[in-house]
């Protein structure tokens, strides 16, 4: 399971800490309130660390155990750091049927790594996710917030050679 | 004085390919050549035709321009908007008479459909609230607030109208609105939900309402929120939807500042006020159980009904739960009466249903249809049949929990009970066409991975018998399956059917049925002859050159990942098959059409 313990050490700067807290306060005693946290401290650190989710017990005052609970159970947090670009590779319904498959391959031959995992030099992390939406452009693949469709796999070498 | 509006899709497909440019383009070339003044850009949600995207219709021509990229945009506005000649090369041709069509009234696509749920989609600006109450936004929310009609005259309208829930299973909405107006609260507190967790993989029409015409779906939930005394709404909706996210929350903001929700609405003395919870990619909480718990703020496992969420839902309380495209029905019905609604449609399913057509067909994209329209007018009429000459094999609907309706029953009308019988389902809306290329074992194994990928683990059938199934799957696509494997696969998907705890594992062997029983002897196929007719499954096939065609050009060679082929410049090559990792490459380079699949 790619969604286990990481192995990158951890490095939160306390301006990253006073933002949680912030979150954390406007957010303590609501009911419901463990997803709209961890959905800010995502995007405050890119992923979910446990240091990060004793942050959040701590301060809403819920087990650990809870915490972790709904960290790992959502595919959108994730407990190892991205790269600088996040690849992911559609392979919903529509894309599948029209060669996803494919694609994703030659992302993982042209980088040499699996998905859910990261290039060593941290530039590149991949994954496969459940139809973006732009089911109309498939198959699609998007790196960060850009989104590449109507994609053959010759296409992947030069858009990744884009982003070097 | 305005006489132009320049209308610019900016729904999710279209923004992937460049609209947001497009619009810049189009302000500053109005700005450059003085017509700032004399038309105007209007960014709009989804038209529909997301397979000819980006497009801009520009009115009151009505001319509607498709695959536009930011270079056209200094001759759209030069030709058409300065000298009123409409840029015919630019212009969406009707499939059928090839002329370019001025209107998009008159396209085969727009033809065959009615639009209800999306009847703002494409014409309004879905961050203008003003553009919503001109096309009669909030008259039906006045008219019952301002008359203080009764509520169960409202739930009365819903009834008679026959409307039926839109996620999937295609309960009566009317009726849940009754349950949950009836159920008791100790406290007094209703909650009303919007599931928008559309996460059917190839299904993107609640992404498109929500872009499109996001007041439609607030104005329909402070309704829902009258009528079962409900005055605080969520709308659950997936965090990968931001366009979506960023349009409700701006839509929200907007009627708050109108005072048409909030507190006194209409100064009615009625409240109802509306929050954003974000989904974080988890399949199983589209499942109404799920879906609350998971506003609750927990792991998103669905628990055992009864109680249903009329009686008990968030925090144990009575909670109204409809989907987006259910909600987007509501104001229409009020609007039009409930006859209008139900004159549409078949006997018992009314109205219309959106639909996200995907996979094989010329025109992706989204569609309205009146219930009662055969599969074939969707495929062949609206949908332009199957590109590159290729054979329509199935389409398939409802997603991971639906199944394939083979080319055999495409006449088969569209509506709950027609594609119940036949071992499918309406599902959500997702409809992906298949064409002879496309191996029915692979697509049934490929939803099972989707299923045993978003299993919650809650429940052992599901958990634990969709795996053992896929590994059946797996076996038998790669050459190993045996004549016991195919009934030992339908008597475990039957088990799995009759005991799972919630809606997703209960239909989750339906796409391994409907293609075992439409496609049985495909399956045979792999079992007995180890042949996978379509050319798909890996373990199945072998690339072969043909040395009549040729030529020795070694582009295949120099191609090949693994070094596995070899010949002499201009003589046949040969494809070593126990080197070969059936990547394609080859047939991808070959020039001459001489290698093949067998």
């Amino acid at each position: 399971m790619p969604n286990c313990k990481t192995v990158v050490p951890f490095r939160g700067t306390p301006e990253q800490q006073a933002r949680l807290t912030q979150v954390i306060e406007a957010h303590k005693g609501q009911p419901g309130a463990t997803m709209p946290v961890l959905q800010a401290a995502q995007e405050i650190y890119g992923y979910l660390p446990e240091e990060v989710q004793i942050m959040v017990a701590e301060g809403l005052d819920i087990p650990l155990s809870e915490v972790y609970g709904v960290a790992s159970f959502y595919a959108q947090f994730t407990m190892n750091p991205k790269g600088k670009y996040q690849i992911s590779v559609c392979l919903g319904t529509a894309c599948y049927v029209k060669g996803a498959a494919a694609i994703l391959n030659a992302v993982e031959q042209k980088l040499g790594i699996a998905p859910g995992s990261i290039t060593p030099d941290g530039k590149f992390s991949l994954d496969s996710c459940r139809c973006v939406g732009a089911c109309g452009l498939a198959p699609v693949m998007m790196i960060n917030n850009d989104v590449y469709g109507r994609l053959t796999p010759d296409q992947v070498g030069p858009i990744l050679d884009m982003y070097k | 004085m305005i006489r132009s509006h320049i209308l610019v899709c900016t729904g999710t497909g279209c923004s992937s390919s460049d609209s947001p440019k497009i619009i810049a383009e189009f302000e500053e070339q109005l700005s450059l050549q003085g017509m700032e003044n004399e038309a105007k850009v209007i960014k709009t949600g989804c038209f529909g035709l997301c397979a000819l995207g980006p497009i801009v219709t520009v009115y009151p021509e009505g001319a509607c321009y498709v695959h536009v990229t930011p270079d056209d945009v200094e001759e759209i506005v030069s030709e058409h908007i300065v000298k009123g000649r409409i840029v015919k090369r630019l212009l969406h041709r009707g499939e059928v008479d090839a002329a370019p069509a001025a209107s998009l009234s008159d396209t085969n696509f727009y033809k065959h459909q009615r639009r209800i749920a999306l009847r703002n989609c494409g014409v309004i600006n879905p961050e203008n609230i003003e553009e919503y109450i001109a096309v009669d936004g909030y008259s039906a929310l006045g008219r019952i607030l301002t008359e203080q009609v009764p509520p169960q005259k409202v739930i009365n309208d819903i009834k008679a109208s026959g409307l039926r829930g839109r996620g999937g299973a295609g309960f009566s909405t009317g009726m849940k609105w009754q349950f949950t107006h009836d159920a008791v609260s100790e406290d007094g507190i209703k909650y009303v939900c919007c599931n928008a967790d559309e996460g059917d993989p190839g299904a993107f029409m609640d992404r498109s309402v929500l872009e499109g015409d996001p007041f439609s779906v607030i104005e329909a939930m402070t309704i829902a929120g009258y009528a079962v005394g409900s005055h605080q709404g969520y709308i659950y909706v997936r965090a990968e939807y931001p366009i979506a996210v960023q349009r409700l929350n701006h839509a929200i903001a907007q009627a708050k500042e109108y005072g048409l929700l909030g507190e006194n609405i209409f100064e009615s003395g009625f409240s109802f006020d509306l929050e954003l919870r974000l989904g974080a990619g988890a399949f199983v909480c589209g499942e109404e159980t799920a879906l609350l718990t998971s506003i609750e703020g927990h792991r998103g496992e669905p628990r055992t009904r009864p109680p249903f969420p009329p009686n008990k839902g968030l925090g144990q309380r009575p909670t109204l739960l409809n989907n987006v495209e259910t909600y987007a029905n509501i104001t229409w019905i009020l609007n039009n009466g409930p006859e209008a609604f139900a004159s549409v449609g078949t006997e018992k399913s009314k109205g219309t249903k959106v639909f996200a057509l995907g996979g094989k067909i010329t025109n992706t994209g989204l569609v309205e249809i009146p219930m009662g329209t055969t599969l074939r007018t969707v495929v062949e009429d609206i949908g332009g049949g199957v590109p590159g000459g290729k054979k329509f094999k199935a389409a398939q609907t409802g997603g991971p929990s639906g199944g394939c309706i083979p080319a055999s029953l495409i006449d088969t009308p569209i509506d709950y009970e027609s594609l119940g019988a036949i071992g499918s389902m309406m599902g959500s809306g997702g409809l992906i066409v298949m064409d002879e290329d496309n191996c029915m074992v692979d697509i049934a194994k490929f939803f099972l991975e989707f299923v045993v990928d978003e299993s919650c683990g809650k429940c052992s059938p599901c958990r634990i018998g969709t795996k053992r199934l896929l590994e059946l799957l797996t076996k038998i696509t790669e050459g190993n399956g045996e004549p016991e494997d195919l009934d030992t696969i339908e008597e475990l998907c039957n088990h799995i059917k009759a005991s799972a705890l919630c809606g997703l594992g209960q239909t989750a062997p339906n796409p391994v049925l409907s293609t075992l029983r439409h496609f049985r002897e495909e399956y045979e196929a792999h079992v007995y002859e180890k042949r996978c007719p379509a050319g798909v499954c890996k373990a199945l096939i072998q690339y072969i050159v043909d040395p009549s065609k040729c030529k020795g050009c070694t582009r295949c060679a120099r191609g090949c990942p693994t070094g596995a082929i070899s010949g002499a410049v201009r003589a046949p090559h040969i494809i070593n098959q126990s080197k070969c990792i059936k990547c394609g490459a080859c047939m991808d380079h070959c020039r001459f059409d001489a290698i093949y699949k067998q």
